[in-house]
């Protein structure tokens, strides 16, 4: 049986780990899936679609939201329980963090960031590494494969499956456990509405918009594609944009329909956070930026004069 | 307070990276080194708390013995002192590497109230050698902090999450994870690299375990490497990318 770890935001699925159910199904055992707080029941429906037979929730009355060592203790216990051959999760930050307190837990090794995986003796996987750039093929010396799914390397797949069998347990918790959990939240940066995860479309400015007051048509055509804004890593260290909006891999990983980067002329680290969106354009000056070698699409120019006009003839053509 | 940041050497690396005839590492021959960029943040927030707080901020490195440069470039920006756990050159797995940072943990006489490390390495993004050192030691982590204050022995940090911030408080000792954007990492004075020069570097040797992620080899990932179909130039090649985006369905 492969164990997969469904990952919530207070009940909100996390739409990676669909790909890790997706994932998970093609080792050729049975798929269950676990997730940590009792709000994570309501997923039985979505994981049971993915593929997963039963989907145990792990209930405690001091994982009240995202506990990450707890999550940790949880997949022991289960583990311990079940024995299943591998435990998968998304690789995201948080996917990579609760399957690492599980190693650590066990004390066993934790392949992160996998494309492909191939159970045996020993396990064999592919695995990214230099922000995507490298691909790292490893053995994995234990019985219990631990590995989180590389973003994106997969298409999530739904199997029709019917609703998961809801196994609900309370894990033994030590006090350590829960010593760091969120205590609040706020909107902070981000202004609500569609986050870089989930948009469908994301147009995002580099050095090129030459500072803050560059972005208003930035967001200007972001909004007019019902996209969001996103940014590079100089943006945001130079203070233009918030943290919140940063593409790649020191910020977040996306992988639109759409993506249209402007003014970016593509440093690895970047490149590693978008190259994955279904369609790329690039509106550069420089013919020769790295980014291009990503691009479907390009316009050579400046994009203080190609995105107003862009714009205003996406407006003309909506009529 | 006493301080420790843990760093890791890597190379340098631009646009592209090019591998050694065996396929198993990075072809460093003519590149830089540095560290990663979150573990300049770390750097600069010890620095931050020892210059506010007092005490002393040592830092901890894995790695062959040419790290020493790495550290000495660190130790300008203000560091008491520094650790190298000196290797054999080759790269050693998550376990072994947690295993021979909490050795060397154990083995100093400070106690440290706070260890901090970037968020990730640049090279191998394994996402657990923290975490594996927190429960060894038997301390809280929190990762991938974006903002800190240490107060009455409490450190109080903010994570960004696609939702907004996240906040946290945990009691030292502890651990944190930092990420780009923490802080802004200062660059060295002249009188702190002259200083460096002449601050401790205690080096050490510890045995190398036989790895259980086990690198076979490394490989390019492919890219779309088709390159982009140039649709024009300037404003004049709009019309060209509205039918574009029309076709995809954009809008």
């Amino acid at each position: 049986m492969i164990l997969v770890l469904v990952d919530h935001d207070r009940g909100e699925l996390d739409q990676l780990s669909l790909r890790a159910l997706t994932a998970a199904r093609t080792l050729g055992q049975d798929v269950e899936a676990i997730v940590i707080g009792k709000e994570g029941a309501a997923l039985a429906g979505i994981v049971g679609e993915y593929g997963a037979k039963v989907l145990h929730v792990a209930s405690h009355a001091n994982i009240t939201d995202y506990t990450p060592m707890a999550s940790g203790r949880a997949l022991k216990d289960l583990v311990e329980k079940l024995k299943p051959a591998a435990v998968l999760a998304a690789g995201s930050p948080r996917g990579n963090e609760q399957l690492a307190h599980l190693a650590a837990f066990l004390d066993l090794p934790m392949a992160a960031e996998c494309s492909e995986i191939t159970l045996g003796a020993p396990h064999h996987v592919l695995r990214a590494r230099w922000a995507g750039n490298l691909i790292e093929s490893a053995h994995v010396h234990a019985d219990l494969l631990i590995a989180t799914v590389l973003a994106f390397s997969t298409e999530p797949e739904s199997v029709n499956g019917g609703a998961a069998t809801v196994a609900e347990f309370e894990p033994a918790l030590e006090p350590q456990d829960y010593a760091v959990k969120v205590l609040s939240r706020d909107a902070g940066e981000s202004k609500g509405g569609v986050t870089l995860v989930d948009a469908k479309v994301i147009v995002s400015g580099g050095r090129g918009v030459g500072g803050p007051e560059g972005f208003g048509q930035i967001e200007e055509l972001a909004n007019l594609l019902g996209g969001t804004v996103g940014c590079s890593r100089v943006v945001t260290s130079s203070g233009w944009r918030p943290h919140a909006e940063q593409v790649g891999q020191t910020g977040t990983k996306v992988a639109p329909d759409l993506y249209i980067a402007a003014g970016i002329s593509g440093a690895m680290q970047h490149i590693a956070g978008m190259k994955n969106s279904k369609t790329i354009v690039v509106i550069n000056t420089d013919p020769e930026a790295p980014i291009l070698s990503y691009a479907d699409y390009a316009i050579i120019g400046d994009l203080h004069q190609v995105i107003p006009a862009l714009t205003s003839a996406i407006r003309q053509a909506k009529g | 307070m006493d301080v420790l940041v843990c760093l890791k050497r890597v190379p340098l690396a631009g646009g592209t990276l090019i591998l050694t005839p065996d396929s198993r590492d990075i072809e460093t021959k003519h590149l830089g080194f540095g560290i990663s960029p979150h573990e300049e943040n770390a750097v600069e927030a010890g620095v931050q708390l020892v210059e506010q707080m007092g005490g002393t901020l040592t830092l901890l490195t894995l790695g062959p013995s040419d790290a020493e440069e790495q550290l000495r470039s660190q130790l300008a920006i203000g560091a008491t002192r520094a650790v190298l756990i000196e290797t054999d050159g080759q790269e050693w797995d998550p376990q072994g590497t947690a295993a021979a940072l909490v050795d060397a943990i154990n083995a100093e006489e400070t106690k440290f109230d706070l260890i901090i490390f970037g968020a990730e390495s640049a090279d191998s993004a394994g996402y657990q050698i923290h975490i594996r050192v927190a429960h060894a030691l038997n301390r809280p982590i929190i990762t991938n902090v974006k903002s800190m204050k240490v107060e009455n022995g409490v450190a109080v940090c903010d994570r960004v999450v696609a939702a907004g911030r996240e906040h946290y408080e945990v009691a030292l000792p502890a651990i944190v994870t930092v990420r780009d954007g923490l802080n802004i990492p200062r660059y060295p004075s002249v009188p702190g690299r002259m200083q460096a020069r002449k601050k401790p570097v205690d080096m050490k040797k510890a045995q190398p375990r036989v790895p259980k992620l086990e690198k076979v080899n490394l490989a390019l990932a492919p890219s779309k490497a088709k390159g982009a179909e140039v649709l024009g130039n300037g404003a004049d090649a709009v019309p060209a990318l509205v039918e574009v985006l029309k076709k995809i369905g954009a809008f």
